[in-house]
């Protein structure tokens, strides 16, 4: 629980306030839970001593740089490979022995894996007629799967008549057409183009939401599962990292590991000097006065080693020295300017050699004397904007 | 435990799938050979058939002690053998010096050939391996003999005033070998020089090289998987061919194949014949055991 | 690879090299139609060997044969050749893999009067009467390898994840791979099957050590035959069997080519 901050009023971590929160009820019971499950490829863990909750209807991300296991796990679920260790459960059934036929899980596979021999309607319909549906039944499923994804009209073409983005719509839809309790998918972004991406980012999000399906996504896309999930899972070598909405993830980042990967931020490092009105002062070697840290849920001791996390975004970057008495001033000359065009990044060399990515957002389209390259600059950030990492 | 969970109905049928070719191959591959080293240790017999009987359940120490060494002492006493087994190696070795001559350069045109010749240029070198085999070797008689086509060819144009005599002798088997087995050749060959990178005969070109030294030093030392594979392929059947030295070489071209078919057939000496199978099959295996080793790391090398 | 110069040198060692396969079977089907006796002077125009060829009981007997002998061979070689295939590619290390492995690659380099004899030896310890069935399995041993060659090559190269896709739906095991396996293996799977029954058709000495009353094929009798001397009505029949393989190859090329230009047509 958090204790009490210097602010009475509650306060949203990031920007967006999230309604859907089944996770943060203590009466809820997860549709899946992978409990301690270990997995080995010869002398390499893939999967160490790994457990989760997933909760029914949640838009879940498996989030990690490759190697770290996410694809091992997904595929755990989903049947084809079996844990060494720990147990699997899926609706409180113990998945152990179950083969993947057997499984309400579906997974879109990242190479989509279209049967090639097969018309776009024969592939939707290829799980139906495995559960020996009646035909007609099968065929109006198929239907409504095609409207789904907007296919309809192309029900009789091959795979390989198809562009990229439609062979995507039919393995979704191809994957969703049992309305399988999980849908599992596997990179689903990698192979598209940037526009096409961002365009499909939502349509997931919309069919997902529609059908009232759990989806868990692997990628190792930050941006992807930032946008996306309600929840991210972040892995690495094996192990999580941290569990939490985007918004906590992006400013409530656990580890250095996290902050690092999922963004850009600035790290400096210092000690603890001691706690004043709730506050703590870290003396750090970049800037001039010790730092004061509005982080109110870390537990620390004088002496100690700490950094902290301060997102680019959040500090503030002009060439007036501010007002004394400010906090967390740092000054130093810029080193190099990156427009693009809805931004403005920075890189400020602090005087004690570290470097500093300011960015800020171009506000107007007008700017009387902007800041230039080897300008003494001053940088600022409020106590509140900065996070103290605890590994 | 690597791969899906299955349940046990499912995991015991698919255990069948190795099973079944195993038993198959077991029963009518490996017990023969069984069979073949026990007679080879028997006496003769003038019976139907004509040897002792290949196992007496009940008589087993009598059994024991009825195999002898007999035949393949006989094998390694009369210089025929000894003669037929170095003139089959050399014959077979001389063969497939021949055939990489001859199948290199076809292999390497086919791989330097437009993508879109290519199916049909393996079609052609296909084409004649289905074709009977029998067949083919009966067209060269036809070709070598004193009366032969290719005799006519050249007397009618005046190069030879009396015919050449190449029936009937070691060349002709030669000629007959590479003829056969050129598809054999020219395929592995082929696969290995298609995966070559033509960059990197550019890249030695660039630095210096002749044509003549690239392809020394960087074709043939990167397609030499392809030239071991077609090597084995071709030498090991050549040692034990039969068909060609009985059609087109003489009484004087000496090859264990057809020794082993004589002891067979017309001597009616089944146990020396499994002996002289026998001893050719210890002449091969080494070069056997090694393109099973190439097949197989070969098959665990892809991904 | 893009295709570099192809240069005169590599031009002329295709044409000789096709030339050198070719002249013979070229020679042998021009002189089908040779009028004369003597099969190397040439006679006139006739086809009177092919009348010949018909007619000759003993080798149409043996023809007829050879061809169920060569069905029957090659569709049991098909069977276990690609059982073979299956588990060499997809069952990793099971116990006696090494074994396999050699008993596999083995058949295809083993000279063939040592298979022949031996299996004769086996049949006649088993007490089974040689003929139809006994040159049968004779023939499936040999060929049963190449299919597996070739079957396996395919394999490598094809997709799991299609497998994977299939089971992930709920087909279990046998129907992913009657439904989604084995018709895209299928033209390997025919290829082998092709093989098999030409590797039949043309064997001789598999043929002849194990052959029995009434089971006499036509390689045999071709044998048999040439050594007393060239036979005109041989070159008949084999310019039919060189027409027949000829067309069966040349479809299967055309119909291959098409369905390869297809597909690159239609995949961006």
């Amino acid at each position: 629980m958090p204790k009490p901050s210097a602010s009475a009023k509650r306060r949203s971590v990031g920007a967006v306030r999230a309604s859907f929160a089944p996770w943060a009820d203590p009466g809820a019971v997860p549709l899946i839970r992978v409990a301690s499950v270990t997995k080995r490829f010869g002398d390499a863990v893939a999967v160490d001593d790994l457990s989760l909750d997933i909760y029914g209807g949640e838009f879940f991300c498996l989030l990690g740089p490759s190697g770290c296991g996410k694809t091992t796990l997904m595929r755990m679920i989903a049947g084809f490979e079996q844990p060494d260790t720990g147990t699997l459960t899926l609706a409180g059934q113990n998945l152990a022995g179950v083969p993947p036929y057997r499984r309400p899980v579906n997974m879109m596979f990242q190479s989509y894996a279209l049967f090639p021999h097969m018309s776009v309607e024969r592939n939707i319909a290829f799980g139906l007629r495995q559960d020996r549906l009646p035909k007609d039944e099968i065929a109006a499923r198929v239907a409504e799967m095609l409207r789904l994804v907007q296919l309809e009209g192309l029900a009789g073409r091959r795979p390989d008549q198809l562009s990229g983005g439609q062979r995507q719509r039919v393995a979704l839809a191809r994957a969703l057409a049992k309305r399988p309790k999980v849908l599992l998918l596997d990179e689903p972004l990698a192979a598209l183009d940037k526009k096409l991406r961002e365009e499909t980012q939502f349509e997931l999000m919309d069919i997902q939401h529609e059908l009232g399906m759990t989806f868990i996504v692997v990628t190792h896309d930050q941006e992807e599962a930032m946008t996306m999930a309600d929840r991210i899972a972040v892995m690495d070598r094996g192990r999580i990292v941290q569990v939490a909405t985007p918004g906590e993830i992006y400013e409530q980042p656990k580890t250095r590991f996290i902050a690092e990967f999922v963004g850009d931020v600035n790290i400096i490092e210092g000690q603890v000097a001691g706690q004043e009105a709730g506050l703590w002062r870290v003396a750090a070697s970049p800037a001039g006065a010790p730092l004061t840290i509005d982080d109110p849920d870390e537990v620390l001791h004088s002496g100690q080693a700490v950094a902290i996390a301060v997102r680019p975004e959040k500090m503030v970057i002009q060439r007036e020295p501010f007002p004394a008495g400010r906090p967390n001033v740092l000054t130093g000359t810029v080193w190099d300017i990156g427009y693009l065009g809805d931004w403005t990044v920075y890189r400020v060399k602090l005087d004690t050699g570290a470097i500093m990515r300011v960015s800020r957002a171009n506000a107007s389209r007008f700017v009387e004397a902007p800041i230039d390259w080897d300008e003494r600059v001053s940088i600022a950030f409020a106590p509140d904007a900065a996070v103290i990492l605890s590994r | 435990m690597r791969g899906p969970a299955q349940p046990l109905g499912a995991r015991l049928a698919s255990a069948l799938v190795p099973v079944v070719p195993y038993l198959w191959l077991g029963l009518f591959f490996l017990v023969p050979f069984l069979i073949v080293l026990k007679i080879s240790l028997s006496d003769a017999a003038v019976a139907q058939p004509p040897y002792a009987p290949v196992f007496d359940w009940a008589d087993w120490r009598g059994f024991i002690e009825g195999l002898d060494l007999e035949n393949f002492e006989l094998l390694l006493s009369d210089s025929l053998y000894f003669d037929a087994t170095l003139s089959s190696l050399r014959i077979a070795a001389v063969s497939t010096g021949l055939l990489l001559l001859v199948g290199y350069p076809i292999a390497y045109a086919m791989a330097r050939a437009p993508v879109s010749w290519r199916p049909v240029l393996i079609a052609l070198v296909i084409l004649p391996f289905w074709t009977s085999f029998l067949i083919r070797i009966y067209a060269w008689v036809a070709i070598l003999k004193p009366e032969g086509f290719l005799n006519q060819a050249l007397m009618g144009l005046g190069l030879l005033s009396e015919p050449l005599d190449i029936l009937n002798t070691e060349a002709a088997v030669f000629i007959g070998i590479v003829y056969a087995y050129l598809p054999f050749m020219v395929l592995p060959l082929y696969a290995a020089l298609e995966k070559l990178d033509p960059s990197l005969t550019e890249a030695a070109l660039d630095l210096g090289s002749t044509p003549l030294r690239a392809f020394w030093q960087i074709t043939v030392p990167l397609s030499w998987p392809g030239i071991v594979a077609g090597s084995l392929l071709c030498f090991i059947p050549a040692v034990g061919e039969f068909v060609i030295p009985d059609l087109l070489g003489g009484s004087e071209t000496l090859m264990i194949g057809r020794q082993l078919w004589s002891e067979f057939f017309s001597n009616r000496d089944w146990p020396l014949a499994s002996a002289v199978a026998i001893l050719l099959l210890l002449i091969l295996v080494v070069p056997i055991v090694i393109y099973r080793d190439i097949e197989a790391r070969r098959l665990e090398a892809r991904p | 690879m893009t295709a570099r110069r192809f240069s005169l040198f590599n031009a002329t060692s295709l044409a000789l090299g096709f030339a050198f396969l070719y002249l013979p079977i070229l020679l042998l089907v021009v002189y089908s139609f040779n009028d004369s006796r003597l099969v190397t002077v040439w006679g006139g125009f006739s086809t009177r060997w092919y009348g010949a060829l018909i007619q000759n009981e003993p080798l149409m007997e043996a023809a007829w044969i050879t061809v169920r002998i060569a069905f029957v061979s090659a569709a049991l070689a098909t069977v276990l050749g690609t059982l073979a295939a299956l588990a060499l590619t997809r069952y990793g290390r099971f116990p006696g893999r090494r074994l396999f492995t050699g008993m596999v690659y083995a058949p295809m380099v083993m000279p063939e009067v040592i298979t022949g004899l031996a299996l004769l030896l086996f049949f006649v310890a088993v007490n089974l009467d040689r003929g139809f069935w006994t040159v049968s399995l004779a023939h499936t041993t040999l060929t049963l390898c190449f299919v597996t060659v070739v079957v396996q090559a395919r394999l490598v190269s094809f997709d799991r994840s299609l497998e994977e896709a299939a089971m992930d739906l709920g087909a279990p095991p046998l129907r992913t791979f009657l439904f989604v396996t084995l018709p895209l293996i299928a033209p390997s799977v025919i290829a082998g099957f092709l093989l098999a029954f030409t590797l039949s058709l043309d064997d001789l000495v598999l043929a002849s050590f194990n052959t029995g009353p009434g089971a006499t094929t036509l390689p045999i009798r071709i044998y048999s035959q040439v050594r007393l001397g060239l036979s005109p009505e041989v070159n008949a029949a084999s310019t039919i069997l060189v027409g027949i393989v000829a067309f069966g190859v040349v479809t299967a090329t055309i119909l291959s080519k098409r369905s390869v230009l297809r597909s690159r047509r239609n995949a961006h």
